[in-house]
């Protein structure tokens, strides 16, 4: 039981109002206490895989039509996005979605629901979630509509945090923000897997972040996966660097004979 | 299949934007037309034209005029009917009171008014939005119902709330007595069919108009204001001043077609009839035509004015004649139109115009698939 | 000069014990407005839907009862039967409209009650019948004077009215302290601002719209009912909604308390101008268009109404 992954995304295909096939071929895996990259453009296909395994697809006109994502080692293909937070899952979605209306701490409430906590029990994770970020703390009844950008990450990483997940998929949390920001979300992830054990998967952009916190990163293009390693090896990787890195320069694809990341046009 | 773009290669940009870029489409269009001006008038009988064609041709217009306001521009509105009834009495008031007016020219002004009035009811769009917008068209809608109730100047003093308007009062053509009297003609003479070709006349105009606003700068800051208003603002759209030209234009389309209806359809003048379940009818018919589309506010029109007909004559050539009593036609359509709705909106949010472009798409590349 | 001359008596008018009593009874029977009006915030607040279908639920039910007792059905007993099918109708609408359309836009959400309202139209006729039936609930309907509570205050209202208006106050209060104080509310109301992000907290989007629309079912249920005893019930009741429209938008369409205010204030304002503006304007029936008129001087002041959430918009 202590080596099956938290999760195990296998050969997935997604297609989105039953004609865009977004994903055709993503297998990742999340062993337990790891902290996973997702690298990707724009359109790999990053948020549509952390939405398939959080089974947010449906609520998009998508779906899952191959491959098996399971959970724990159970299939998740009957299981709605409610069972999925029952299990441990969270996802803090791109662009943050706050409850503009709600305030901070009603906010945070929201994500406490899904587990029946007492009061005393709440009012705790409360105060654990204002400790990992105490600049929100200074805005409980501020509508979170009105907070900053990476206040509002940092409530919707709070909120995730509420249901005390195992997994939380956390879909570009560089997204509009200051690198300051940025370093102090990735400081919370990686305090949060070390001392509470919370796995991660993170899709970014920000390459060079993403795998100094990560352990393992894929690299995920035109619906694929199509490089895996140790954030080491990416890190070493040429493609990787000229990629994301704006490194590369010096790499002429006209010399380039066999370029295996090269795939053919599905258009 | 029939649909190709292959071999047609757009070698200028004049042609590039060119209305209708497919040569089958053109063709198409051409051929229809010519069957809608040449054919149609000299096959049709009284009843195609006054009970389908005409009623049909001047809904599509109303639900044209909805489609831009709300369809392209966003802005809900409840008051369809009510700048109909704007358009048809002031067409009616100009030509009873104007000498030398004419019917082109009396469905301009009623376009005009409308679309006037249709800025001020437009006026508190600037500061308020979403569904908070309905209450000022529904102001319109109730504004027009006791207007013309209230000051029967209106309607001349019209005792009994209704003018008729039989269709030689007005004048359709330069020196149309004296040559209907040279001919030799009655005044009534083909009365249904100079009814057909004035309401197709406007139609086609109006609907070529309708086009080209869209296509153009105008039209692309109508979606925009649609899209996200602060964003249109940003980027330098005066919000304002698109809402209200595409108020007026909205309303300008439904008061042309308020005074058609009167005039080419029913023949009478009757405020009663443009009352808030026919603002009801024009909102159904843009929301299974397709927001967002010419062609939806036409296949919209007709499916909705269409549908309780067909059933009728379905239940006539079935179970024979007079089977189907009104009230059951009417609670069918109801429920029928009400699924239909829904569930287009579930599978094919555009509409009807959204499932045409889909079965197009896939003839196009038939035998494969997507 | 003539009009302005009518518009000054007719504001000295205003100012007189008669004004008053037209004043307080305006505002006690625009409390029937909303009756109607809290079953649409309901919906809309917890769900972001603004439910057009709401007079024909309202119709439905009214039809429903109305015709089950000239059945010989007992009251309770038709009572009873009433409350389930609005509870079905609720769910199923729950079950086969909004929740195929999640996260739609609020334009297409807002088409859908549309539609299910022409569809409920059509089904409530082709059921029952588009015929005019008298309700008779014994709710006490002669005129009383405040005086004998208030002595200073000598003017007449309803009983009626006053029932209605507790009616009205007992919805808004639970309501109330249901969205702000439960664990349920604060996910309804969380729901209505982010569909997506509510689930992916895990608030079971599915079962929390079940249970608002089987309320709303209800609500409507009692709000047709009060409004049936008033107005008989025929088809007109539909037409119920669109006084509800006034009301909510000035009230702001997420505030149950402003359903309550927004009632007063166009009660209030339709009784005042039918009685003191009318001849102004020339004709009667003005209070039609009167309630949207007032409406929109609010709006205008303030565009989401009085107690409203104000729209937050980042780009």
């Amino acid at each position: 039981m202590s080596n099956t992954p938290v999760l195990a995304v296998n050969n997935i295909e997604a297609v989105y109002g039953g004609a865009i096939l977004a994903l055709r071929g993503v297998s990742l895996t999340v062993n337990k206490g790891e902290v996973v990259s997702l690298l990707g453009a724009n359109g790999a296909g990053k948020t549509t895989t952390l939405k398939a395994c959080s089974r947010l697809l449906g609520a998009e006109r998508g779906e899952v039509t191959k491959g098996v994502i399971e959970l724990n080692g159970e299939d998740i293909s009957k299981l709605n996005a409610f069972d999925i937070v029952k299990q441990g899952v969270v996802q803090v979605l791109e662009g943050r979605h706050i409850f503009s209306h709600l305030n901070v701490e009603e906010n945070l409430l929201t994500g406490s629901f899904i587990k029946n906590m007492s009061r005393a029990e709440v009012r705790r994770s409360l105060d654990y979630v204002y400790e990992l970020f105490p600049r929100i703390k200074s805005r409980i009844k501020t509508p979170g509509g009105l907070c900053s950008g990476g206040e509002q990450q940092m409530i919707a990483v709070g909120r995730a945090l509420m249901a005390k997940p195992s997994l939380i998929l956390l879909d570009e949390p560089s997204m509009g923000l200051a690198p300051q920001f940025i370093e102090q979300i990735f400081e919370i992830v990686k305090r949060l897997n070390e001392e509470e054990g919370v796995s991660f998967l993170v899709s970014e952009q920000n390459a060079m972040v993403a795998l100094r916190y990560a352990t393992v990163g894929y690299v995920i293009e035109n619906g694929r996966v199509v490089k895996r390693g140790s954030s080491k090896e990416l890190l070493e990787s040429t493609d990787v660097a000229e990629m994301y890195l704006g490194g590369g320069k010096d790499v002429s694809f006209d010399e380039v004979k066999y370029y295996h990341r090269r795939q053919p046009s599905f258009v | 299949m029939y649909y190709r773009e292959t071999g047609q290669i757009v070698r200028s940009y004049v042609k590039d934007r060119s209305m209708v870029p497919l040569r089958e489409d053109r063709w198409i269009m051409a051929v229809f037309l010519a069957f809608m001006f040449l054919v149609v008038p000299f096959i049709g009988n009284d009843y195609w034209f006054s009970a389908i064609l005409i009623p049909m041709m001047v809904l599509s217009i109303a639900s044209l005029g909805l489609n831009i306001a709300s369809g392209y521009t966003g802005q809900l509105s409840l008051g369809s009917a009510g700048f109909m009834s704007f358009g048809a009495f002031t067409a009616y008031n100009f030509l009873l009171r104007v000498e030398w007016m004419n019917i082109w020219l009396a469905f301009l002004a009623a376009g005009i008014v409308a679309g006037l009035m249709g800025i001020v009811f437009g006026l508190p769009s600037l500061r308020i939005k979403g569904f908070y917008l309905l209450v000022s068209t529904l102001c319109a809608q109730f504004f027009h119902e006791w207007l013309f109730n209230a000051y029967p100047w209106f309607l001349n003093y019209a005792s009994s709330g209704v003018v008729h308007l039989p269709y030689f009062h007005y004048r359709f053509l330069p020196f149309q007595d004296q040559i209907f009297d040279m001919l030799g003609l009655a005044k009534e003479y083909n009365a249904y069919v100079w009814r057909y070709l004035i309401t197709l006349i406007v139609t086609v105009l109006l609907a070529l108009a309708a086009k080209n606003m869209v296509r153009s700068s105008t039209g692309r800051n109508w979606m925009a204001v649609r899209d996200m208003d602060i964003a249109a603002k940003v980027i330098g759209i005066p919000v304002g001043k698109t809402k209200l030209n595409a108020f007026f234009v909205s309303c300008f389309y439904c008061g042309v077609a308020g005074a058609m209806y009167s005039y080419c359809y029913i023949g009478n003048l009757d405020f009663m009839i443009y009352d808030l379940r026919r603002s009801f009818l024009v909102m159904f018919m843009i929301i299974l035509g397709g927001l967002g589309s010419i062609l939806g506010s036409f296949l919209g029109a007709i499916f909705v004015y269409g549908w309780p007909i067909f059933v009728t004559r379905f239940g006539d050539a079935v179970f024979g004649g007079g089977y189907l009593d009104t009230a059951f036609v009417e609670n069918n359509s109801k429920i029928v139109v009400g699924t239909i709705i829904v569930v287009l909106l579930i599978y094919q949010p555009l509409g009807f115009a959204g499932l045409w472009n889909s079965v197009k798409h896939r003839l196009r590349i038939w035998p494969f698939r997507t | 000069m003539e009009i302005l001359a009518s518009l000054v008596t007719a504001f000295a008018d205003l100012f007189s014990l008669f004004g008053l009593e037209v004043f307080v009874g305006g505002m006690l029977s625009g409390i029937m407005y909303s009756l109607v009006a809290i079953g649409f915030v309901l919906v809309y607040k917890s769900s972001g839907v603004f439910n057009f279908a709401q007079g024909t639920m309202l119709l439905f039910a009214a039809l429903t009862f109305v015709s089950l007792t000239e059945r010989q059905v007992n009251f309770w007993v038709a009572f009873a039967i009433t409350c389930v099918v609005m509870v079905i109708i609720g769910l199923i609408i729950e079950r086969t409209v909004m929740r195929p359309l999640a996260n739609q836009d609020l334009l297409s959400l807002f088409m859908a009650t549309v539609g299910v309202n022409y569809f409920l139209e059509g089904l409530a006729q082709g059921t029952w019948d588009s015929a005019v039936h008298g309700v008779e609930l014994g709710i006490p309907t002669d005129p009383v004077f405040v005086s004998e509570v208030i002595p200073w205050l000598d003017i007449l209202v309803s009983k009626f009215d006053g029932f209605a208006a507790a009616v009205a106050l007992g919805m808004v209060v639970g309501l109330y302290l249901f969205f702000q104080y439960t664990r349920t509310g604060l996910s309804l109301r969380a729901v209505s601002d982010d569909h997506m992000a509510s689930q992916a907290v895990g608030i079971p989007l599915a079962k929390i719209w079940a249970i608002v629309w089987a309320v709303t079912g209800i609500i409507c249920f009692i709000a047709g009912l009060i409004w049936a005893d008033r107005l008989s019930v025929s088809f007109t009741l539909t037409w119920a909604v669109l006084k509800g429209l006034p009301v909510i938008l000035i009230g702001g369409l997420t505030s149950i308390p402003g359903c309550l205010v927004g009632g007063l204030i166009i009660g209030a304002s339709e009784k005042i101008g039918e009685i003191f503006f009318a001849d102004v304007f020339g004709g009667q029936g003005i209070e039609h268009w009167w309630a949207y008129l007032t409406a929109l001087v609010f709006i205008l002041i303030r565009p989401t109404g009085i107690f409203g959430e104000r729209d937050i918009e980042r780009i």
